[in-house]
Parts: C-alpha cells; sequence; structure tokens
C-alpha cells in the first residue's frame, strides 16, 4: 500500500468539542442568513401563532368552560391561553428544523456538508441553534399581539424570564426531535407531514389550549401525563403566578418539565447524529 | 509498484434488493484523471459516494490518498473534494458567502478562506457576481461555484460526479478547461460520467463500469483497440440496403453489419482500411448501388460500449429511472 499522505495526529477532545462548536455557529450562521435575505418567511411563520390567537381569544373564549378562577380574575381565558399558545408555538417552531433538514437532503448540500472535515453533529447542531434564535424572535412577537390583546405577566420579571428560558428549552429539544423525524422520513413533503400530523394531537390533548377538566375521561388521563401539560401548566405559573388544576406544585412542575426536556435531548441527539453520519 | 493515489478493492455496497456496486475494482495513479464511463444506474455515483465517505461499503475496502475510506475518514475528508450531481450551493448566500463557508468548514482561518473563495470566483469566472446571492445564477454558473467550492479545501484529490450533466456546451467546455488546467497542478481527478466523448478527451484512464462492475479498463486508445481497428461506415439508400450488405460480405476483417433505421452500414477493415475502401467503392459501383456518403472511422467509445456490453449506452439510459439530457450521438453520425 502507497502511503501517499502523511496522518495527521487525531485532535484531542477539547479541540474537537471547540471545532464542532464553531463549526455549529458556521452553520447557524448560514440558517440564519435566510431570514435576512428572506425576512418573508418569517411573517408566514408569523400567521400561524397568530391566527390561532385571534381565533381562540374572539372565538373560542366565550365558550371555554373550566378556566381556574384565580386565572379568570387576572383577566379571564386569554390569560389561560397565552403561555399555552406560546408552548404550542415553540413546538410548532421546532417543525422548521424538519423541513430545513429535508431540503439540504434534496438540495445536496447535505454532501457538501458530509464530505467537508466539518463535525458530524454541526449541520444538525447549527439548525437547532439557527431554529432556536428564529423561534426566540418569533416569541416576542407572540408576547407583543399577547399584550394587544389582554394579556400580561402577573408574577414578576424573573419569572416571566424562568418561562422564556422553558419555552426556549422545550423548543431546542422539540428541534432535536424534527431532526430525526426529518434523517428518517427525507422527502421534504413526508417530512412536512409527519411533523404536523404528530404534533397536532398532542398539542390538543394537554393544557396547552383549553383546561383539562373538561375533556373526555380518557384523553384527560393522555393529557395529564402529557409532557407538553407540563410545560404549559409550568409557563403558565411563570407567567401568571400559583392557580387551581395546576397539576403540582411549581417544584414538582420544574423537576417534571426537565426531565421530560432532558429525556428528549438524550433519545434524539445522538439519534439524529447517528442518523446522519449513516445517512445513505 | 505503481504508487496509486486511489484504490478500491472489490467495494460492493447493496440498497435493500438492489445491488448498486457488486465488486469495484480501481487502481488511480496520482497526478491523473480518471473517468468512471456508465449509464445511469451503472453504479458509478454509489462508488463515488463510498470513496468520498459519505456511504460505507458493505464489502471490499477503499484507500484515497493512503486513508482507508472507513476507518480514516476523518483524515481522509480534509483532503479531498467533491463536486456531487446536483450543484450543492445555498440559493440564499451569495457566490462569495458559499466560498467563504465551505473554507471555514474546512477550518481556514477567516481571512484565509475569503482569500481562497475570492480566488477561486476570479478563476471561475464568477468574480462579478461574487455578490449577488446564487439564485441569480444561471445553472452553468451554479455548476461552476459547486465545482468551486470543493476546490476551496486545495484536495488533493477532486471526486466529480458528472459535472457537465445539463450544462451547455459552452458551460462545458470551460469546465472541461478547468479539468485540464487542475491536471497540471497535480490534483487527481475521479470523474463520472455518461458522455463517452467527454472520457475520450479527459481522462487518462477509463473504467467502463455497468451493473455494478467494471467490465473493462484502459486508457481511451486502449479500449478502441479492444474492438480492433477502424470501421468503414457507410449510407445508401433504404432499398439497396440489403443487397449492398450481401455484395460487400467477405470484405474487411469482419462482417459487415447493418442498421435499418440509419441506413448505416458498417465494415470492421482493421488495419486494410483504405484497401477495403476502394474495393467498396468498386463493388457498389460494379452493382450500380449509389452511395451515400462513405469514411473510414477510429472507433468511438460508443462502439466500445456496445460491443462491452451488448447494449448502446443510450438504451441503457432509457431504462435508467432518471433520464438525463443525453449527447445526440445517433444523429450526429448520420450528419457526418
Amino acid at each position: 500500500m502507497s502511503a501517499v499522505a502523511v496522518a495527521p495526529a487525531r485532535p484531542t477532545i477539547t479541540t474537537r468539542a471547540m471545532l464542532s462548536f464553531f463549526d455549529s455557529l458556521i452553520v447557524a450562521r448560514r440558517n440564519l442568513m435566510q431570514i435576512v435575505r428572506i425576512p418573508a418567511v418569517l411573517v408566514f411563520e408569523l400567521v400561524q401563532p397568530v391566527m390561532f390567537v385571534l381565533l381562540f381569544r374572539y372565538v373560542f373564549a366565550g365558550n371555554i368552560a373550566n378556566v381556574p378562577p384565580e386565572i379568570v380574575e387576572l383577566g379571564g381565558y386569554v390569560v389561560f391561553l397565552m403561555p399555552g399558545i406560546i408552548v404550542q408555538n415553540a413546538i410548532f417552531g421546532a417543525t422548521t428544523t424538519a423541513i430545513g433538514i429535508a431540503e439540504d437532503l434534496k438540495s445536496g448540500l447535505v454532501d457538501r456538508f458530509r464530505s467537508l472535515p466539518m463535525a458530524r453533529s454541526a449541520m444538525l447542531a447549527g439548525r437547532a441553534t439557527s431554529d432556536l434564535i428564529k423561534n426566540f424572535i418569533l416569541l416576542l412577537v407572540v408576547i407583543g399581539i399577547g399584550y394587544l390583546v389582554g394579556f400580561s405577566f402577573k408574577n414578576g420579571f424573573v419569572n416571566a424570564l424562568a418561562m422564556i428560558v422553558l419555552v426556549m428549552a422545550v423548543s431546542f429539544a422539540f428541534s432535536w426531535v424534527m431532526a430525526a423525524i426529518a434523517l428518517s422520513v427525507k422527502k421534504l413533503e413526508a417530512v412536512q407531514a409527519a411533523a404536523f400530523t404528530g404534533i397536532f394531537p398532542l398539542v390538543f390533548m394537554s393544557s396547552a389550549l383549553v383546561p383539562i377538566a373538561g375533556m373526555d375521561g380518557w384523553v384527560q388521563a393522555i393529557a395529564r401525563n402529557n409532557p407538553i401539560s407540563h410545560w404549559a401548566n409550568l409557563a403558565r405559573y411563570f407567567a401568571v403566578g400559583e392557580y387551581s388544576q395546576m397539576g403540582g406544585t411549581p417544584t414538582e412542575l420544574i423537576i417534571l418539565s426537565s426531565v421530560w426536556i432532558l429525556v428528549l435531548l438524550v433519545i434524539f441527539m445522538p439519534l439524529s447524529i447517528r442518523l446522519y453520519s449513516k445517512l445513505t | 509498484m505503481v504508487d496509486t493515489i486511489i484504490r478500491a478493492d472489490a467495494i460492493t455496497k447493496s440498497f435493500g434488493d438492489v445491488r448498486a456496486v457488486k465488486g469495484v475494482d480501481l487502481a488511480v495513479e496520482p497526478g491523473t484523471v480518471f473517468g468512471l464511463l456508465g449509464p445511469n444506474g451503472a453504479g458509478k455515483t454509489t462508488t463515488i459516494r463510498i470513496l468520498t465517505t459519505l456511504l460505507e461499503p458493505d464489502g471490499g475496502s477503499a484507500t484515497v490518498a493512503g486513508f482507508d475510506v472507513v476507518r480514516d475518514a476523518e483524515q481522509l475528508r480534509p483532503v479531498i473534494g467533491l463536486a456531487g450531481q446536483f450543484a450543492a450551493v445555498d440559493e440564499n448566500l451569495t457566490g462569495l458567502e458559499n466560498l467563504e463557508m465551505v473554507g471555514r468548514l474546512y477550518h481556514l482561518p477567516r481571512a484565509e478562506a475569503r482569500r481562497r473563495a475570492e480566488k477561486v470566483l476570479e478563476r471561475f469566472d464568477l468574480a462579478e457576481a461574487a455578490h449577488r446571492t446564487a439564485k441569480t445564477y444561471s445553472g452553468g454558473m451554479r455548476r461552476r461555484l459547486d465545482v468551486g467550492a470543493s476546490l476551496v479545501g486545495q484536495p488533493k484529490v477532486l471526486f466529480m460526479d458528472e459535472p457537465t450533466t445539463g450544462l451547455d456546451p459552452r458551460s462545458r467546455l470551460v469546465l472541461w478547461e478547468l479539468i485540464r488546467d487542475l491536471q497540471k497542478e497535480g490534483t487527481t481527478l475521479l470523474l463520472c460520467t455518461q458522455y463517452l466523448e467527454e472520457a475520450d478527451q479527459l481522462c487518462d484512464r477509463i473504467a467502463v463500469i455497468d451493473l455494478g462492475t467494471v467490465i473493462a479498463e484502459g486508457t481511451s486508445e486502449d479500449l478502441k483497440d479492444k474492438i480492433g481497428g477502424e470501421v468503414l461506415e457507410l449510407h445508401v439508400d433504404a432499398e439497396h440496403l440489403g443487397r449492398a450488405v450481401e455484395t460487400l460480405r467477405g470484405l474487411g476483417s469482419g462482417e459487415p453489419t447493418q442498421d435499418e433505421d440509419t441506413r448505416l452500414i458498417r465494415v470492421p477493415v482493421g488495419s486494410e482500411g483504405p484497401m477495403v475502401l476502394l474495393e467498396t467503392v468498386r463493388r457498389l459501383d460494379d452493382a450500380g448501388i449509389p452511395i451515400e456518403d462513405i469514411a473510414l472511422h477510429r472507433p468511438t467509445l460508443d462502439d466500445v460500449f456496445l460491443s462491452l456490453t451488448g447494449h448502446a449506452a443510450e438504451m441503457a439510459l432509457e431504462e435508467a429511472e432518471e433520464p438525463e439530457p443525453q449527447p445526440e450521438k445517433r444523429k450526429r453520425r448520420r450528419d457526418r
């Protein structure tokens, strides 16, 4: 065998971690350029949450029973709704991770990235990071719209910040779920369908949009154990303070919510990276 | 022992029941242009994807620049470049941004990435479009940008998967020129093509690949010699076709063949070309059969492909999943 090249020393763990971090930032920057170049994409993405806020606030609000009395006092259903919509939006917003990866697969950019000496995790971590930033911008806009329709934070600045951190963590974790879906399904249209059909029932069978108390018996069982309920309940607590039907004490909710986020990350981060490395 | 920079030993790869590559062997010398020639679905792309670490082979082994494509994939990637089948550029980035990004992902310092990006743009005649988003580029410009991206890392070995498929003739010539320049600078190139003319023009050595195996390997001249010497080609009108073939039987080094559709008669002539040409003209004249045109040809790679696989490259293409635009060989032959 001819050794034409001399093997460079394998980089140390620290160097590798540094390199994959910088690689991810380069990819994230490239993804964010899309928003800079075509801001309309962001505007279209805002249509859905705004529509949800307006429909639930002005069509459903008067017909929704079981709103906890503390929340009715604070301003009614819209106060219940907004933290839930914000959690829902964080999850819907993560579907762009699946779509972005599917588009890169289709255009051949994934092949290019995979043939470059960059970290195997960087393309996915970069996508998750850029979507996190995009979802943060969407979150601020949705909060702004909430203020226009009668919502406001009632539990202090620190708790409001805690809600934002929670919601961003949920969004980041779901980005990895979406990455795994995209890398398994691959075809753009199928990825879109798979992402949304999975998420829609999950969000509706939770305490994100309506109180669990009025749901059918068996749905209640699902909803009470749905992590989206834990996140929505906790987000609502951070936004407006304690209320009945919270599903646990604040501490319990923080533990449950964090565990679910960690579980998603621990399963789907390595799974996605593995799927990416083994793409055919 | 001859130095090889790309070596594949019996690599195999299946996708479900489809055996895309059934034991491909390759040996490429440094600084040469090596062609993988074959129709769609022959296994060319799968072979390239294995050699560029995008796919792990099921069996066999391969080394590029001394690195095993599976075991040493991480060390291999910095020294190779890949221009894939699609122009893999980000439409929302400018030409410069695309190349800078690739440079940064080769872990070049920012200034060096920019310097190389600008150099590549200059070289590929894209300097004026450097600050326009790739979305506004023509197909040829995109392809050039894509090939440019594969050069930012200054690879020792460059892999190109059908670099000119779908390009207009001018862009194709520009790319051919680039490939020749890169070779002069010492880069080793492995390129897949389904264009026989392209392999003939560019490649020092060619492996003809069909149904997942290499069926012939050598220089373009070797391959042409394989089917033996020159061929006499002539056209007569349809009513005289059968009689003309009868008249010519026994001439040359093999049986004459005819194509009813194109009214083309081909007579293998070995090294006796001029003699057979004279005799053909004399016999057909005696028989009162008018000749529309007549000429001696060195065999083309078309002929090679036909004789090696039993089917024309174009025929195989029609059966392939995604037919690509193809050169109109048959028509051109009638014209000359």
